[in-house]
């Protein structure tokens, strides 16, 4: 286990680097110059080499890339183009949180959603309620997020009225509510399909059948028996979809007007502010990168056979 | 039930395809002729799905954004497909050295969320085109491939054609080409097909985030201007979300077809 442990922790390590790498490559190799786009075109030449000296723009790439490796090793990230006075870290610490709690209702969402779905279409296989879970499984696959998004705004803040538009300071909780289940619908569906899957195979174990021979009802077997070993690779399905879902938490703040790292990074973009869009895209990726390590490591500990292989 | 459904997505990838090829020319108007005294109006029959913002003909934008999404999904997906094919095939086939710099590779650009890793790589050219934004979806579109065709060869590294071939001398790049690929077509082809669907997905999400290959006809973009006056005029993202909607739908089923028909082992 200490051996599965510490390679697989090298392993996200030597990740890390090569991603922050290649954040410094991408975001480099960008020919727009960022001094004219902060001065605008009214600069004169003098202004634009000041601000680019103090942009430290006009360094080599080596210098560049040990100016870039310190502010991330002082976990400052550099500094705003367009706000010196801030970090990027603040910036991004500001909106972290409104993100994850996006990200995380939506997680929540897709599993109580999902998983009874899933076990009751496995129970009821080739009826029914079978199909029907199909077609609402097929349609959270299908239904792209920048369509879903506007749909709800239409049907529930325009037409209802019973959820806030977007945009609104004052939704509260409720505000949560639409954003989520457009980012949700998607791991719904994947995951209702996994635990249909999942619960037909352990459904057939040998283990499953004793319990029932010990007298217990199909759903208990099922529930006590099967779920408990069916949602392993449930939970693995849920963590490779994370990056399907902070790519969703982009779209989605974007339509529903919320601050998050998303409308960061898209605004960063626009505006050329080269260390706030790496620092995003370094964190989200870093945030990724870990959240999969914690989940091998997790399956490892549950399941002997993860880490002897 | 399942098998019309099938057909019926297969059926509406060919029409996508056959829109994208003709639809420029049949479109009943530009895609920019701007009437302001139109603009915003319910579908009618001088504009069948309606006006969007200048009085634009949505139809007209639809049919010319399908070449657009065609284009990339097409340019995209065989890029992504052919590296990763290589690469795959190659690292399974070789193991050792060249296997550990495809995975670790692979690992990399999957350890970004497909969107943040795509407006990073838009970011890269301050003028964003086509091509760009085929660059973009590629540069993580490989690695699903790599990976697929690398599994396959390694079971197919092992079969007796392959040590024939090696005894009878055959070079590397000979076994990869010749015999290795061959023998994995099959599941490259479903992977592919799914991946369309997903390319045409993408070059709307990109441009409905404004970092598309900043044309007015894709999809997304008109979806994006739908979105904003969804209060008013909601037939705008309803109609360009819709037709999004189906071709992705229609991908997945014909994905779905394909591996039924290649693959009689799932169900």
């Amino acid at each position: 286990m200490a051996r599965y442990l510490a390679l697989r922790t090298l392993r996200a390590l030597a990740t890390v680097v090569g991603v922050v790498l290649l954040v410094f490559a991408l975001v480099r190799a960008l020919p727009g110059d960022p001094a004219r786009l902060i001065l605008g075109d009214t600069a004169t030449e003098g202004d634009i080499h000041a601000m680019r000296a103090r942009l430290h723009l006009d360094a080599g790439l080596g210098e560049q890339l040990v100016l870039y490796v310190g502010d991330v090793a002082d976990g400052s990230l550099g500094r705003s183009f367009r706000s010196p006075d801030e970090t990027v870290a603040s910036h991004i610490a500001e909106v972290f949180s409104d993100t994850l709690a996006l990200a995380f209702v939506s997680i929540v969402l897709a599993w109580v959603l999902a998983i009874p779905l899933g076990v009751m279409a496995a129970l009821s296989r080739g009826k029914a309620l079978d199909r029907v879970a199909r077609v609402v499984a097929l349609a959270g696959v299908a239904l792209p997020t920048i369509w879903l998004g506007p749909l709800l705004v239409l049907l529930f803040a325009v037409e209802l009225r019973i959820l806030p538009m977007p945009g609104d300071d004052e939704g509260g909780v409720l505000a949560l509510v639409l954003p989520s289940v457009t980012i949700g619908a998607a791991l719904a569906a994947a995951l209702a399909r996994q635990t249909r899957g999942a619960m037909i195979e352990v459904l057939a174990e040998p283990y499953v059948t004793a319990a029932r021979a010990r007298g217990l009802s199909r759903t208990r077997a099922a529930l006590t028996h099967g779920l408990r070993n069916a949602l392993l690779p449930v939970v693995t399905v849920s963590a490779s979809q994370l990056g399907a879902l902070l790519g969703g938490a982009v779209v989605a703040e974007k339509i529903f007007e919320r601050r998050g790292l998303g409308t960061l990074m898209l605004d960063a973009f626009a505006a050329r502010d080269i260390p706030v869009l790496q620092g995003t895209v370094l964190v989200v990726a870093l945030l990724y990168v870990t959240v999969q390590l914690l989940l091998d490591l997790a399956l490892a500990a549950l399941d002997p056979r993860v880490r002897l292989r | 039930m399942k098998k019309i459904a099938a057909h019926a997505g297969s059926f509406l990838a060919i029409v996508f395809f056959a829109v994208a090829v003709i639809g420029p020319w049949v479109a009943p108007q530009s895609p920019h002729a701007i009437d302001l005294r139109h603009a915003f109006e319910l579908p009618s029959s001088s504009h069948w799905l309606g006006t969007a913002d200048n009085g634009i003909d949505i139809l007209s934008v639809l049919l010319h954004g399908a070449r657009l999404a065609a284009v990339v999904a097409v340019g995209s997906v065989g890029l992504s497909l052919g590296v990763g094919a290589l690469v795959g095939a190659l690292a399974g086939t070789r193991g050792g050295w060249a296997d550990r710099i495809v995975m670790s590779l692979a690992d990399l650009v999957q350890s970004f969320p497909s969107i943040v890793l795509h407006v990073a790589v838009v970011a890269l050219i301050a003028r964003p085109s086509v091509f760009v934004v085929i660059l973009a979806l590629a540069a993580n579109g490989w690695a699903p491939h790599a990976r697929l065709a690398r599994a396959q060869a390694l079971s197919v590294r092992e079969r007796d054609f392959i040590l024939a071939a090696r005894a009878l001398g055959a070079s590397e790049a000979r076994i990869v080409l010749r015999h290795v690929l061959p023998n994995l077509a099959g599941p490259l082809v479903v992977s592919a097909t799914s991946a369309l669907g997903a390319a045409v997905l993408a070059e709307s999400t990109l441009s409905f985030l404004g970092v598309g290959p900043g044309l007015a006809t894709s999809w997304g973009a008109l979806l994006d201007q739908g979105a904003s006056v969804i209060l008013r005029f909601p037939h705008v993202a309803l109609v360009s979300g819709g037709a999004l909607a189906l071709t992705v739908l229609a991908f997945n089923l014909a994905g779905d077809e394909l591996r039924d028909r290649l693959d009689p082992r799932t169900r």
